[in-house]
């Protein structure tokens, strides 16, 4: 590739075994969803190495506090209550800072608020499930939610899922662009669930695991998790008289 | 330590999962809370151009409209630089998704040379376990299109109409249409970005 003058250096190359393939059977979904040709790679160009940015500006003053962004005044969701945090950071270990991160999940009972959702658990009218936050100077995020349920989903015939919370994250390029599942230490369902099995490497399973920190938890109020999120680092562009701090 | 190279892996990618509206348009599925407007909603900000609308249906290996999937796209303005030229769309439940948005300018392609004016969109939904990358080319750049160094590094010249939209006129608006087949027959062609 001719690299560009003053672009900023190409992303490294994703690697595509430690993410889980595109058709894993264990996963029913995937079947029929899977490309069959292998992605075609292609050199990267500012249509990925850009992306979007988003200020706090595009952020409610709720949108990181699930236990109170849907409730009615005065009203607490039900639950487990935590703090979940971590840092984003690229594959140099240097901190993403101001990216979006959205999650979303269901309620203490295992049940999403979703129209085509089948569990019988209650819903929680003070539960939304969803939330977001941008990342500080230190590529830092956090949110207040209650731990999600456990909850079965008709792959298997008793298949169900780990307690879990949906990430997506944006980094400043849109190759980084991806979406993954937080799970929580110590629970054995992890390593029955097809969607995490997905990932064929345990090692990559466990990057997955928030761990509890109880040095971080909030004395009788919440317990708190934290949740490290690696987005695609960039090459150095050492040899194009840019000085890119590495 | 000396010699330490970076050692930290990306974190891996897990599916989306059925319920993707919830986190990533939160508004359109009655969320409520502080979460609206939705991001990404509404017509796109790419600056001035021509305005035009892009349309498609999401398919499965089946010929299954997918009726659960989330795209993202992102986009030059029309001058060829990047800025603000995101959305964000839900799929309907019919698997079709459109963006009102402006046609992009052109950007440079890797070997130094003008691409041809192109979108790149981003597909999630429960049964893909890694989000797909993919462009949106027009068919009335066919000049562009032909030197287009992307699309000339599709070895399968057949392929490569699976990124080309075709345009018509709808009450006088441009509109570029593109079905998005994630598997069999015209699969679309996918990046590895």
């Amino acid at each position: 590739m001719i690299p560009l003058p003053g672009e900023d250096g190409a992303l490294y190359q994703r690697d595509r075994t430690w993410h889980p393939p595109a058709n894993t059977p264990g996963y029913k979904s995937t079947t029929f969803r899977a490309p069959k040709h292998p992605p075609l790679s292609l050199a990267q160009t500012r249509s990925e190495l850009t992306g979007p940015t988003f200020g706090h500006g595009s952020l409610g003053p709720l949108d990181n506090d699930l236990i109170h962004n849907f409730s009615a005044e005065g009203g607490e969701a039900i639950g487990q209550r935590l703090i979940v945090y971590g840092q984003v950071l690229d594959e140099n270990a240097r901190p993403v800072r101001g990216t979006l991160v959205e999650f979303w999940q269901a309620n203490a009972g295992g049940r999403y608020r979703h129209k085509r959702e089948g569990y019988v658990a209650a819903l929680d009218p003070n539960f939304g499930g969803c939330g977001r936050a941008i990342t500080d100077d230190n590529g830092y995020y956090h949110f207040r939610t209650i731990k999600p349920g456990a909850y079965p989903w008709p792959n298997g015939g008793n298949d169900w899922r780990p307690a879990h919370i949906h990430f997506s994250v944006f980094g400043h390029a849109f190759a980084q662009r991806l979406i993954t599942q937080m799970y929580f230490e110590g629970d054995p369902m992890i390593w029955q669930d097809p969607i995490a099995l997905s990932i064929p490497d345990r090692a990559a399973v466990e990057q997955l695991i928030a761990r509890l920190d109880r040095q971080n938890t909030t004395p009788m109020d919440s317990l708190a998790y934290r949740f490290d999120i690696v987005l695609r680092g960039r090459r150095s562009t050492l040899f194009e008289n840019r000085s890119e701090g590495n | 330590m000396l010699n330490a190279l970076p050692t930290l892996k990306e974190t891996p990618s897990q599916t989306a999962g059925p319920y993707v509206h919830i986190g990533l348009t939160p508004g359109l599925e009655g969320m409520g809370g502080s979460n609206v407007p939705d991001l990404g909603s509404g017509p796109i900000n790419a600056g001035n151009g021509q305005p035009i609308t892009i349309a498609g249906c999401i398919f499965d290996g089946s010929a299954a409209p997918v009726g659960d999937a989330v795209v993202e796209l992102w986009q030059a303005d029309a001058d060829g630089t990047h800025a603000e030229g995101w959305g964000r769309t839900a799929g309907a439940a019919d698997g079709s998704f459109r963006f009102e948005t402006i046609k992009p300018g052109r950007v440079l392609g890797p070997d130094g040379q003008p691409m041809a004016p192109h979108l790149t969109l981003w597909i999630v939904a429960r049964g893909i376990n890694v989000g797909l990358h993919t462009r949106l080319y027009f068919d009335d750049e066919g000049e562009a299109n032909a030197t287009d160094f992307i699309l000339n590094r599709i070895m399968d010249s057949r392929r490569r109409k699976t990124l080309i939209a075709a345009r018509s006129e709808v009450e006088g608006r441009p509109t570029y249409s593109l079905d998005i087949r994630l598997q069999g027959e015209n699969e679309t062609v996918f990046f590895d970005i």
